[in-house]
């Protein structure tokens, strides 16, 4: 594979722009893609690699721009045009049917007939357990979907997309749960499909990963592409530097204020896994009134799950829990709201909103006893604490009765800050809190954590992003497969220890030990 | 109809705002429609009579609809209403003619006053078992439903042997008269099921908009998770408004017998499906969270003035269930394009204000 001089350019971006209601994910980009190399992509979250990659496997359509495709100017209007151009997509969430068998899902729609149109399950079977074979996983192909660990899964979503033969195959984080011998399996069918000049585009966050196997490296970096390199030209450092940009992002400057007493505490909780093992091991953990602890950790690291056992959404979770030193017996989350914890959850269209009640709705979703008499919302109350959340969270709104469905990303991220806010917490867990939202927003959740802080809330918050755990963190724990792998003073901690604790126990490394 | 509270449809005078506004008024706008056009169709059809008696009949399908409207913005369905008001009107009528027999050779007879509270009490129980089945037993609310509709039907028609309990007057001995009340009886000149019907209404329609139950009933229909991680107990408001619907249903078990003066055990057969004709008909979203009790009466309205004045211009009741199942689906068309136009004119807006 030496020789990665210059490669035919197969598949060509210009100019490309994608526009979401409120939002611009991508601006014009330009993208090239070589044939029998990996083209890697990489930039951090919401920085636009996705929808990029979305755009080319057809399932979303550009808002500007042409795509050319060896030489020839190509439009998709759906995923279906783009595989009959011989380009297939393995994308980051899974796009799995649960109920159907292995076998099914790598042939829908495409399954194997005989003449009179019945499917052929033997057939199916026998050419999926080729594709199984070569990714060695002990996939059976008459196996239901919903019955494999997620690792397997995206196994079967990666037989579908190298059963396509795909001239293109564009992958999505596609290590995001593969254990690291698993890996090691993916990288070498990596490599065959490059022998047989398949381009391959890889999206990933794990740097390491991307300069042992990448040929030619993109970055992009909020909806711009800020650097195109070939891989053995560049090296850990200017990948970051094209990532982050000379622009230092807005974090809000620490005040200098001091941690008051301990205001809460975490001992010993564990979350079992259905799938066997425990998604939370044994972790411990204290926080004081007014300080900000990072949790960093990469995904599926165990920091959201944590997050649920703390607010009881999990009732076999074990463990204790204490709010000012008294220990919280509440098991449901309702409760423990009351106790003064609140939740802002990573994935705010699921778990954060109701999205067609309206922003006062929202907003007072949580706290609503607070401004009822007996059983009556007086709404005068109420009307004022929305107008002061408005205000204090800078929500840019034209009237807090319309729907939040119609607010850009870091404005709705906003609300559910302000439903938390409203329960009037002690203590507060913020789950990912910068995910998908603008850099103008970005600074503006930032500083109301600073602020929040000097007010003397504790807060936790999550996140697999290196600077904002770095730059908003008093004190940093890591999380790895489960357990707390670290515990560092803002002081002390370095990029470089975070993320070697954030791989122990899980990841790529050749010699790391293996998941259980 | 949406619950959106008052997202007004901004005044600037584009015609997709006033196309809006009269696709969100649709109900209303055929409510008037129909009564306009069976008061030049039907002779006698606005005389206060005929106005009374088609209000009774709209105040049946009324009651179970506002009960189904709360079921259907958590997001659920219930079946069992018919059944529910077939089971109550018979327990009605079992305590009037028998009271209850305490095997000691005594048996006590209630007063008209008890005879009610207890059949409301029978159909919130029903309710509440509908509500555990659902919370507890995590079983979808449509087999729930539908196992309680099969399971009430069949206790109505044991408790009788499917006869008739007729002749409800009651013995003025026992203290057990005054049973046609609820049904024939009148106040100022209204029928009492009317009065219940406004007082009934105007305590749903508050508590939809007044209590944090309210609220959290269109929450927990607009995003069940977000729901419990904001602390509502999703739990008990299903439970709620299962044990509600169970209750609107007795009140009109209770006045059909009353009205009747004799309780059936197939009384109340596929009323459940008026009823969700009624909601649906009202702007209330089968994929929950959208819904008001306004809509829904002025929806109960319009099927019943409809039906009523087919009858009075004699068309055949062949013809009046293909006119009933026609309305329905213009309704619900008629409120997915309002849907899509709303989104329109909100992304239309997004975009001017930048």
């Amino acid at each position: 594979m030496s020789a990665a001089a210059e490669r035919e350019i197969i598949l060509k971006l210009e100019d490309i722009s994608k526009v979401y209601s409120g939002t611009v994910a991508v601006k014009r980009a330009n993208f090239e893609v070589r044939k029998g190399a990996v083209n890697v992509l990489v930039g951090e979250n919401g920085a636009g690699k996705s929808t990029l990659m979305k755009i080319i496997a057809g399932v979303e359509r550009p808002t500007a721009g042409r795509i050319l495709l060896e030489g020839e100017e190509v439009s998709f209007s759906s995923s279906a045009d783009a595989v009959n151009r011989g380009i297939g997509m393995v994308f980051q969430e899974l796009n799995l049917f649960g109920n159907m068998s292995v076998a099914e899902n790598i042939f829908a729609t495409r399954e194997i007939t005989n003449r009179f149109g019945k499917i052929d399950r033997k057939e199916q079977e026998n050419r999926a357990a080729e594709f199984l074979e070569r990714l060695q996983a002990g996939i059976r192909p008459d196996m239901l979907v919903e019955d494999l660990r997620i690792g397997q899964q995206q196994l079967v979503e990666i037989a579908k997309a190298v059963s396509l033969d795909a001239r293109i195959l564009i992958m999505d984080e596609p290590t995001s749960a593969l254990s690291a011998a698993e890996v090691e399996i993916l990288f070498k069918v990596i490599a065959d499909l490059k022998a047989r000049g398949v381009a391959i585009v890889y999206i990933s966050h794990r740097l390491e990963e991307l300069i042992r196997i990448g040929d030619y490296i993109t970055v992009l970096r909020d909806g711009r592409i800020t650097g195109q390199e070939e891989m053995k030209n560049v090296d850990t450092q200017w990948i970051v530097r094209q990532m982050i940009g000379s622009d230092a992002k807005d974090f809000a400057k620490a005040d200098g204020h001091l941690p008051g007493e301990e205001i809460f505490r975490a001992e010993e909780i564990c979350l079992p896994r259905a799938t066997g093992g425990l998604a939370v091991d044994h972790v411990s953990l204290s926080l004081r009134a007014g300080e900000i602890l990072g949790i960093y950790g990469l995904m599926g690291a165990g920091r959201s799950e944590l997050f649920d056992c703390i607010m009881g959404r999990h009732g076999h979770s074990t463990g204790a829990i204490f709010i000012g030193g008294i220990k919280v017996t509440e098991r449901d989350t309702t409760r423990r709201i009351r106790r003064g914890l609140a939740l802002i959850p990573e994935d705010r269209q699921r778990e954060g909103l109701v999205s067609i009640l309206s922003v006062a709705s929202n907003l007072t979703l949580a706290s609503l006893s607070r401004f009822a008499r007996l059983f009556h919302i007086r709404g005068a109350d109420e009307r004022q604490a929305v107008t002061r959340m408005v205000r204090e969270l800078a929500i840019k709104v034209a009237d807090p009765a319309q729907e939040v469905s119609s607010l850009s990303g870091g404005n709705q991220q906003k609300v559910v800050i302000g439903k938390a806010l409203l329960t009037e917490p002690k203590v507060l867990l913020m789950d990912e809190p910068s995910r998908g939202i603008d850099v103008g927003a970005k600074a503006d959740v930032f500083r109301t954590m600073r602020k929040l802080s000097r007010d003397g809330l504790g807060i936790l918050f999550a996140t697999s992003d290196l600077d904002e755990v770095m730059a908003l963190s008093d004190r940093i724990a890591v999380m790895s497969n489960g357990k707390l792998t670290g515990m560092f003073d803002r002081a002390e901690a370095t990029e470089a220890i975070l993320v070697a604790a954030s791989a122990l126990g899980h990841g790529p490394a050749p010699h790391g030990e293996h998941r259980p | 109809m949406t619950d959106v509270p008052a997202k007004a449809a901004t005044p600037s005078a584009s015609s997709g705002s006033v196309l809006l506004t009269l696709m969100k008024l649709r109900t209303f706008i055929a409510l008037i429609a129909v009564l306009i056009f069976f008061s030049i169709a039907a002779p006698n059809f606005l005389s206060t009579a005929n106005l009374i008696l088609m209000s009774k009949h709209v105040a049946l399908n009324a009651f179970l609809a506002m009960g189904m409207t709360f079921v259907i913005i958590t997001g659920g369905i219930d079946l069992s209403v018919g059944s529910i008001v077939g089971l109550c009107g018979m327990v009605a009528g079992y305590l009037v003619l028998n009271g209850i027999d305490l095997q000691i050779g005594y048996t006590i007879y209630f007063n008209v006053f008890e005879i009610a509270l207890i059949t409301l009490a029978v159909g919130i129980l029903i309710g509440a078992v509908n509500g555990l089945l659902i919370t507890r037993l995590n079983v979808a609310p449509f087999i729930a439903t539908l196992g309680v509709l099969y399971v009430a039907r069949g206790l109505a028609l044991l408790s009788s042997d499917g006869r008739t309990f007729p002749n409800l007057v009651g013995k003025p001995e026992l203290g057990t008269t005054g049973f046609g009340f609820l049904g024939a009886g009148r106040l100022l000149g209204l029928p009492v099921a009317i009065w219940i019907l406004i007082v009934v209404a105007l305590g749903a329609a508050y508590l939809a908009k007044y209590t944090p139950l309210g609220r959290h009933i269109f929450a927990v229909g607009g995003n069940e998770r977000a729901s419990r991680i904001s602390g509502v107990r999703v739990n008990m408001v299903k439970m709620f408004v299962y044990m509600f619907s169970g209750f609107c249903a007795a009140i009109v078990g209770l006045i059909i017998s009353s009205e009747l003066m004799a309780s059936h055990p197939a009384t109340g057969e596929s009323f459940e499906l008026n009823a969700i004709a009624a909601a649906v008909l009202g702007g209330t979203s089968m994929s929950g969270g959208r819904g008001t009790i306004g809509g829904t009466i002025v929806g109960a309205f319009v099927i019943g003035i409809l039906s009523d004045g087919l009858v009075m211009m004699g068309v055949s009741s062949f013809w009046q269930m293909v006119i009933k199942g026609l309305v329905i689906i213009v309704a619900v068309v008629v409120d997915q394009a309002q849907r899509r136009l709303q989104s329109r004119v909100t992304l239309m807006q997004m975009a001017k204000a930048g």
